[in-house]
């Protein structure tokens, strides 16, 4: 098969165990270049569900339900020539939008025009039920399981018209199928929610506070999906016998746990999804307690490769990488501590520490937000993930940046708190030369 | 026909064999041989040099390797505590004599092993080249170190990135070139020649590029003093592509006594520095090279075997015979 991005995978790790170490870290680099720019004309085909909601609350304010109207017409916009698509509206039951039936149909002049005054005839009403909304998405995709199958999602509010198990339900039966960008507009919606379906599906979540930065988010993320050039890519991780994989992760574009994720690939491997890919890079921190060796023995601890599904069964290794360990008594081997390693292991922690201190927060805990979040402070001060301290400024108020020395602020704006909840795993890459 | 040639199948690979098949058509496994088997787990399945079922990285032929040519022999051996042999040694006839090379690749360097054995083979094959192109020993013991100096420097750069450089492939070098009845010894870094002699006292023909080198050449420290100190084995000078001014240290000496040369690398010398012991401990080996080089790795693999061991012994007989025994002295 040819047109695929060139894929490199690359490790960072010291691989310096001392006598009786048994953890090994490493951080896995995966990059693909080589794809063809976004406009340009591409053999992989492609499939866009946009799903919009139109609950009652969407019209309160009215500026809501118009902006998300213009959003998605700007993501039809965004579609390139026979990119099958179709158009959902979301209450307590999903609705085509367009085309009628359920079926996507490809994109084209006519077809988008078509899409577009559909949906200026979408009036919100009724409740919110996000789990339908993903089960009409993923009847729409079966027909098309061959290339990218991407989703956008937009919602306004709880999903308050289906139980979270029959959410669950719906989301274990899609895992896999396409992959859903969620997010929310205005401040109404649950953060934790969102994740989760984001997380399921393999695609990112946000805040849209304003309706009017609608517009501009949809066309992103719809330019960000016509750029994927290929699907269904998996980290597949061989670790030896008696060894035990502690930990497969995401850490950048953001923190995403792929540990339990894993589909067993054959002896001693498990197969980590990881999506659909453009040219693009993204970071995975892996954790194996290996059994403790003799000094001077080296092991491969893990062995990392980057598998595509082929057609037929005939899957293609893209690239492959070792995760090593070789134990030694030289101290100033082994307690080197390998700098992306310790970057990202920070980053994580912040995640955390966010999510922690602003749930403490909620539940009138202030010590433990306080100390949360202080310890949070000190940690986006120190890597450089300038987008989280600022976010992290609106909270608290800062005495200190390099000890963590904070109060919780009196009055804190809802749409700040989310927008900290929401992008509490966004990353950053180590700083040149720094860490 | 399925059920003719899968009766026998490769035990390394698995695919079928037929049955008047020596070797394996896939895999070029010799049918009759054992199977090569993880030494951590008993295990069969190899891959890219790890055990499929432990992990563990299997050895790679170069965990003890011996060598031997007519007036020359040498042992190398990974030791007991690398997990690779990183040393490498070449061992060449010239026209008048032979030339052995020793390189140790410098562990903090980037693939280590590759560097030291492109500089024991290039830097052994030039000097038996320009000794049959007629340059006099002292310019092709400098000629082949630079040659050496070059190949390591095209093994390219380290596998780092901007934040995370890795040193370029590199290694340290000795060579020793005899001719007729002398020998010419080169260096970089700091690995070592000695001459040991039948009867007297022997001596380390060279000075360690090294910080413990230095301080001692230049006096601000006794040797044992500097040995103390932590820097003491930083190399000052090796070959790689970071390296500048590659220019070897060069040496002649015109025995007068039978002896030998014993070229080695610091995985011996850390616990035989003095000469006096090594000859001590090797006492036969102008008549067998390759038993005393086997005797001096043993030696250092019992007292601890911290690093790899690499030793190349040289006998050397002067064709002039030795000036008579002094006959005893009365005592007084």
């Amino acid at each position: 098969m040819t047109g695929n991005p060139d894929f490199t995978l690359t490790i960072d790790q010291n691989k310096y165990l001392p006598e009786g170490g048994q953890e090994v870290h490493a951080i896995v680099t995966v990059e693909a270049s080589g794809v063809p720019a976004a406009g340009a004309v591409r053999s992989t085909s492609a499939a866009e569900v946009i799903i919009i909601d139109t609950s009652g609350s969407m019209d309160y304010p009215r500026t809501k339900m118009s902006a998300a109207i213009r959003a998605a017409q700007t993501a039809v916009d965004s579609l390139r020539d026979g990119v099958a698509f179709a158009v959902v509206s979301g209450s307590a039951r999903a609705r085509m939008v367009y085309p009628a039936g359920e079926q996507l149909v490809p994109a084209n002049p006519q077809t988008r025009q078509e899409a577009k005054a559909a949906l200026e005839r979408v009036r919100p009403a009724g409740g919110t039920a996000i789990g339908a909304w993903l089960g009409l998405a993923d009847r729409l995709f079966a027909a098309h399981q061959e290339g990218i199958r991407h989703a956008i999602l937009l919602t306004d509010g709880k999903n308050q018209h289906e139980s979270p198990e029959q959410l669950d339900a719906v989301l274990q039966s899609c895992v896999g199928h396409f992959v859903c960008d969620c997010r929310g507009v205005g401040t109404d919606w649950e953060v934790a929610e969102l994740r989760k379906v984001a997380s399921a599906m393999l695609g990112s979540v946000d805040i849209v506070a304003s309706p009017n930065d609608l517009v501009a988010d949809f066309r992103a993320m719809t330019e960000a999906a016509m750029g994927k050039a290929v699907a269904d890519v998996a980290l597949r991780v061989w670790t030896p016998q008696a060894a035990r994989l502690r930990f497969v992760k995401q850490v950048t574009p953001s923190v995403e746990d792929l540990t339990g994720k894993r589909v067993d690939a054959g002896p001693r491997a498990g197969d980590y999804p990881i999506g659909a890919w453009g040219a693009e890079s993204r970071d995975y921190h892996i954790c194996v307690e290996v059994p403790p060796g003799m000094i001077g023995q080296e092991l491969r601890a893990a062995w990392v490769k980057l598998v595509l599904p082929g057609t037929g069964g005939e899957e293609q290794v893209l690239a492959t990488g070792n995760v090593l360990a070789e134990w030694t008594d030289d101290e100033a081997q082994s307690t080197r501590i390998n700098p992306k390693v310790a970057h990202f292991t920070g980053q994580a922690e912040l995640a955390e520490a966010i999510q922690e201190g602003l749930a403490a927060r909620k539940s009138g805990d202030v010590d433990t937000a306080t100390a949360r979040l202080g310890r949070a402070v000190k940690l986006a001060h120190e890597s450089g993930n300038d987008a989280i301290a600022g976010l992290l400024d609106k909270v608290v108020d800062v005495d200190d940046h390099a000890t963590g020395t904070v109060r919780l602020k009196k009055n804190v704006d809802k749409a700040d708190e989310m927008s900290l909840d929401t992008r509490s795993s966004k990353t950053v890459r180590t700083r040149k030369g720094g860490a | 026909m399925a059920a003719t040639t899968e009766e026998r199948a490769c035990p390394v690979c698995d695919l079928p064999v037929y049955p008047d098949e020596d070797y394996c058509e896939a895999c070029g496994h010799r049918l009759d041989a054992p199977v090569p088997r993880c030494p951590g787990c008993g295990g069969t399945a190899i891959s890219d040099g790890y055990c499929e079922q432990c992990g563990l990285r299997q050895p790679d032929g170069t965990d003890h390797v011996e060598l031997e040519i007519p007036g020359a022999a040498g042992v190398s051996d990974r030791g007991l505590r690398h997990s690779r042999n990183e040393d490498a040694m070449a061992l060449a006839a010239t026209t008048d004599g032979v030339a052995g090379v020793v390189c140790d690749g410098v562990s903090s360097s980037t693939r280590p092993e590759d560097a030291s054995r492109v500089a024991a083979d290039t830097g052994a094959a030039a000097l038996a080249e320009l000794r049959a192109a007629g340059q006099d020993p002292e310019s092709a013991t400098r000629t082949a170190a630079a040659r050496a100096a070059e190949a390591v420097a095209r093994l390219g750069g380290g596998d780092g990135d901007d934040t995370q450089p890795t040193e370029p492939p590199s290694c340290t070098y000795v060579s020793a070139l005899v001719h007729g009845d002398s020998v010419t010894v080169g260096w970089i870094g700091d690995s070592r020649a000695y001459w040991l002699p039948e009867s007297g006292e022997g001596a380390q023909l060279t000075e360690d590029d090294s910080w413990a080198g230095q301080m001692i050449a230049s006096g601000a420290l006794t040797e044992e003093e500097a040995e103390r100190h932590p820097n003491a084995h930083v190399i000052t000078a090796w070959l790689g592509a970071d390296a500048t001014d590659v220019e070897p240290h060069v040496r002649t000496l015109t025995p007068d006594t039978p002896g030998v040369l014993l070229v080695c690398s610091d995985g011996l010398w850390n616990y035989f520095p003095d000469p006096a012991r090594l000859a001590a401990a090797a006492p036969a080996a102008a008549s067998e090279p390759l038993e005393a080089a086997r005797t001096l790795t043993r030696l250092a693999n019992e007292a601890g075997g911290r690093d790899n061991i690499t030793v190349v012994v040289i006998p050397l007989r002067p064709h002039t015979p030795p000036p008579a025994p002094p006959t005893q002295e009365p005592s007084r």
